[in-house]
């Protein structure tokens, strides 16, 4: 398949990992963040932990839309399903999402009009459709998906829809990026920078990581070479004793961004003051909200929502992982209370986020899943 | 194994972890009994000196048509592929109607008329059955239940604590077509490709390994829900052992690589109605292949991995250039209604 066999060519993968080996220096460490859960999707989808050697130590960062929506956001949005007369739309992603409540697929089988959709047109589409009912898209994602939420806020005021809301949990990568820099325990060497979010920003808004915090940033692409060509570039930064942010995914990334995009999104959102992120904590600044005067596409207006914050369970430990600080494993829920199929915390829902990748695709999760399986068999049948 | 869902979900029929603890935690222990603790595709029991394979089959697919087949002959192949992966062909189908009030005549004459080519061409009679009518709106046009009975051929010696470390993974053909076609046929997404779903009996290849090397023949499963992925998870916690599989040898058409890549999905949970896998033992995995290609549409045929003893009860992907990756049973519902 073009543009998806060449990046996955097994000769090359294998060059550019023999490459990194021989360019490493044994005596140290290297704490490399991939900052997007696509990055954290493909490391585990294509292993290529088993090709790195073992001093180059990949920690898995806050750039999942699903994992960093905070539980009172996944209510205030399912509140929105109790409605009547309501069709609530969201990505497949949210649909195991847990709230207080249950999941928006939990919701659905007790009869909510709850649809999954590919794209927020799809649920305009549906508002066009249903004229007797009020469609809302759940919004999330960083600013890869932002401007197609504006794009379709700015359709449906064009087709003068008075059916159609939009509940946005649109966040921002940078603040995310600057709060983990701040956070007392950070121990990180190099950023392979977030590939798809910069074909909308740029690279320029990871020029401070460079400047400010002495940091490498390379944004890559989510192949397997892109990955491993981002990894070989931070390196080789580190070993020249630079730091600068690289385009490794030129292909895609314009540097200066996407100006239509960007100014798409001037028009439809404004910052929020701050914005509560699952594991971080309140972020000033990182967050979009819908402009006032598109007030009537904003379901945060049109609908009374609840708005209570939800604290995650004590024993979850979804901050620590998501600011690398622990590895999924770590986490005294992981494969326990907290799996795929039960998850506790949000870390665990979305195919990209850490935990989930790590119980899927490490082999050793799956053994101690088995086992854990086998003693409870053991333990009923003893009864 | 535990069942404490407090409803039914979509994901309870998918096929995947959902589907296996309603099935294990809720419906089997009720009924436990020698002949069903194995949960294979179909049950065998002896009976007057003969071993009977029996299975039965529920077929809800939405659209009702689709490429390359209907919801008629899913309903005849399906069953016949169960008694066949069980190492039987299939002697007699029952077949149960649930209509829905209001629906055209012509489309059930012609999903009969479907499983009446289908039965003919997997060389089996229906002989029975039942026909019952629901209010309008309340089964999407129609369901049909399928029972099927064959004699289990006397050279299969069949068992998942037969395979052995150095087995060979055999896979009859391309992965994916059947849900990939379905998901496509819904028109729900604006993807449009030229796939079609795989629906066949699968007994001529079965029948043509049981003829060249039925002493090597360890295990069979056709994968429909949940895909490769599930069943070959299935076999490892059977077994105990380790399937490491090559994903570069796996053969996924195109269309159905590029929807995967696109909808984010795993071919290797993808469902298939035409397919089926096989554990046989290393020395006639050649000749296996060689025998499952001989048959038409059987060319496409491949190996794809090997048994290991490590990581037990784990499917391992393990690329070309030495990565690997643990490959999991689907969680989930990608696709509802599939078949």
């Amino acid at each position: 398949m073009k543009y998806v066999d060449e990046f996955r060519d097994p000769v090359l993968i294998g060059n550019v990992a023999r490459e990194i080996r021989n360019t490493v220096d044994p005596a140290r460490t290297y704490r490399i963040m991939e900052v997007c859960g696509g990055h954290t999707h493909s490391i585990y989808r294509h292993g290529l932990r088993d090709v790195l050697p073992a001093n180059i130590e990949l920690v898995h960062g806050p750039g999942c839309p699903v994992c960093v929506l905070p539980t009172g956001r996944v209510d205030d949005g399912l509140s929105i399903a109790r409605h009547p007369g309501t069709i609530l739309t969201c990505f497949g992603d949210m649909m195991r999402v847990p709230g207080t409540q249950g999941t928006p697929l939990e919701l659905k089988a007790q009869g909510a009009d709850i649809r999954m959709v590919y794209s927020p047109l799809d649920a305009l589409r549906l508002a066009q459709e249903n004229p007797d009912k009020n469609v809302c898209f759940f919004a999330i994602g960083f600013e890869t998906t932002a401007p197609s939420t504006a794009l379709t806020i700015l359709r449906a005021q064009a087709l003068g829809l008075r059916n159609f809301t939009i509940f946005s949990n649109h966040v921002t990568i940078v603040p995310a990026m600057r709060a983990i820099l701040d956070s007392p325990d950070m121990r990180l060497d190099g950023f392979v920078g977030p590939g798809h979010v910069a074909t909308i920003t740029g690279c320029r808004p990871y020029e401070f990581i460079a400047a400010e915090y002495r940091k490498p940033v390379v944004v890559s692409g989510f192949e397997p070479l892109d990955i491993l060509e981002g990894i070989l570039m931070i390196v080789r930064q580190l070993h020249a004793g630079e730091t600068k942010v690289e385009n490794q995914y030129r292909r895609i990334v314009p540097f200066e961004g996407n100006p239509a995009a960007l100014r798409a999104l001037a028009q439809v959102f404004v910052l929020r003051p701050f914005f509560e992120w699952r594991g971080l904590g309140f972020i000033s600044q990182s967050a979009l909200a819908i402009r006032p005067e598109l007030a009537a596409f904003d379901a945060e207006v049109q609908f009374e929502l609840p708005g209570v914050r939800v604290t995650d369970p004590k024993a979850a430990q979804c901050g620590e992982v998501l600011k690398g600080v622990l590895k999924p494993a770590q986490c005294k829920l992981f494969g326990k209370e907290c799996n795929p199929e039960r998850p506790v915390g949000a870390l665990m829902v979305s195919s990209e986020g850490a935990c989930a990748a790590h119980y899927r695709y490490a082999a050793r999760a799956q053994e101690q899943e088995h086992e854990q399986e086998l003693e409870v068999s053991r333990g009923a049948s003893g009864a | 194994m535990r069942f404490d869902d407090a409803h039914i979900e979509m994901a309870h029929g998918a096929g995947g972890k959902a589907s296996r603890r309603l099935v294990e935690g809720l419906i089997a222990p009720a009924f436990a009994n020698p002949a069903l603790a194995a949960l294979s595709d179909a049950a065998v029991t002896s009976f007057a000196g003969t071993r009977l394979a029996t299975t039965a089959d529920g077929y809800v697919v939405h659209p009702l048509r689709f490429n390359g087949g209907s919801i008629g002959e899913l309903a005849v192949n399906g069953t016949v592929n169960d008694l066949a992966v069980s190492g039987a062909r299939a002697h007699v189908l029952m077949a149960t109607f649930i209509l829905e009030a209001g629906m055209a005549s012509s489309i059930v004459r012609a999903e009969v008329d479907a499983m009446a080519a289908a039965a003919k061409r997997a060389g089996v009679s229906i002989v029975g059955g039942d026909t019952k009518v629901v209010e309008h709106g309340k089964c999407d046009g129609m369901f049909i239940t399928t029972f099927g009975v064959g004699e289990v051929d006397a050279r299969a010696q069949l068992d998942p604590r037969s395979v052995k470390p150095g087995d060979c993974v055999l896979l009859s053909g391309p992965i994916g077509d059947h849900g990939i076609t379905i998901l496509l046929a819904r028109g729900e997404l604006e993807l449009e490709s030229e796939v079609s779903s795989d629906t066949r009996s699968v007994w001529p290849f079965v029948e043509a390994l049981l003829a060249t090397c039925p002493q090597s023949l360890r295990w069979m499963r056709d994968p429909t829900r949940g895909g490769v992925a599930t069943s070959l998870n299935e076999l490892v916690r059977e077994c105990g052992l380790a399937i490491a599989l090559r994903e570069e040898d796996v053969p996924v058409n195109p269309q159905v690589r590029g929807a995967c890549e696109l909808l984010g999905l795993d071919p290797l949970h993808i469902a298939n109605e035409g397919q089926f896998l096989a554990i046989v033992a290393a020395n006639d995995a050649e000749r296996a292949l060689a025998a499952v290609r001989a048959v038409p549409g059987g060319e496409r045929a491949a190996l794809i991995g090997e048994v290991r003893e490590k990581p037990v009860r784990t499917v391992l992907g393990v690329m070309p250039y030495g990565g690997t990756r643990a490959i999991d049973m689907l969680v989930g519902d990608p696709l509802p209604r599939i078949c």
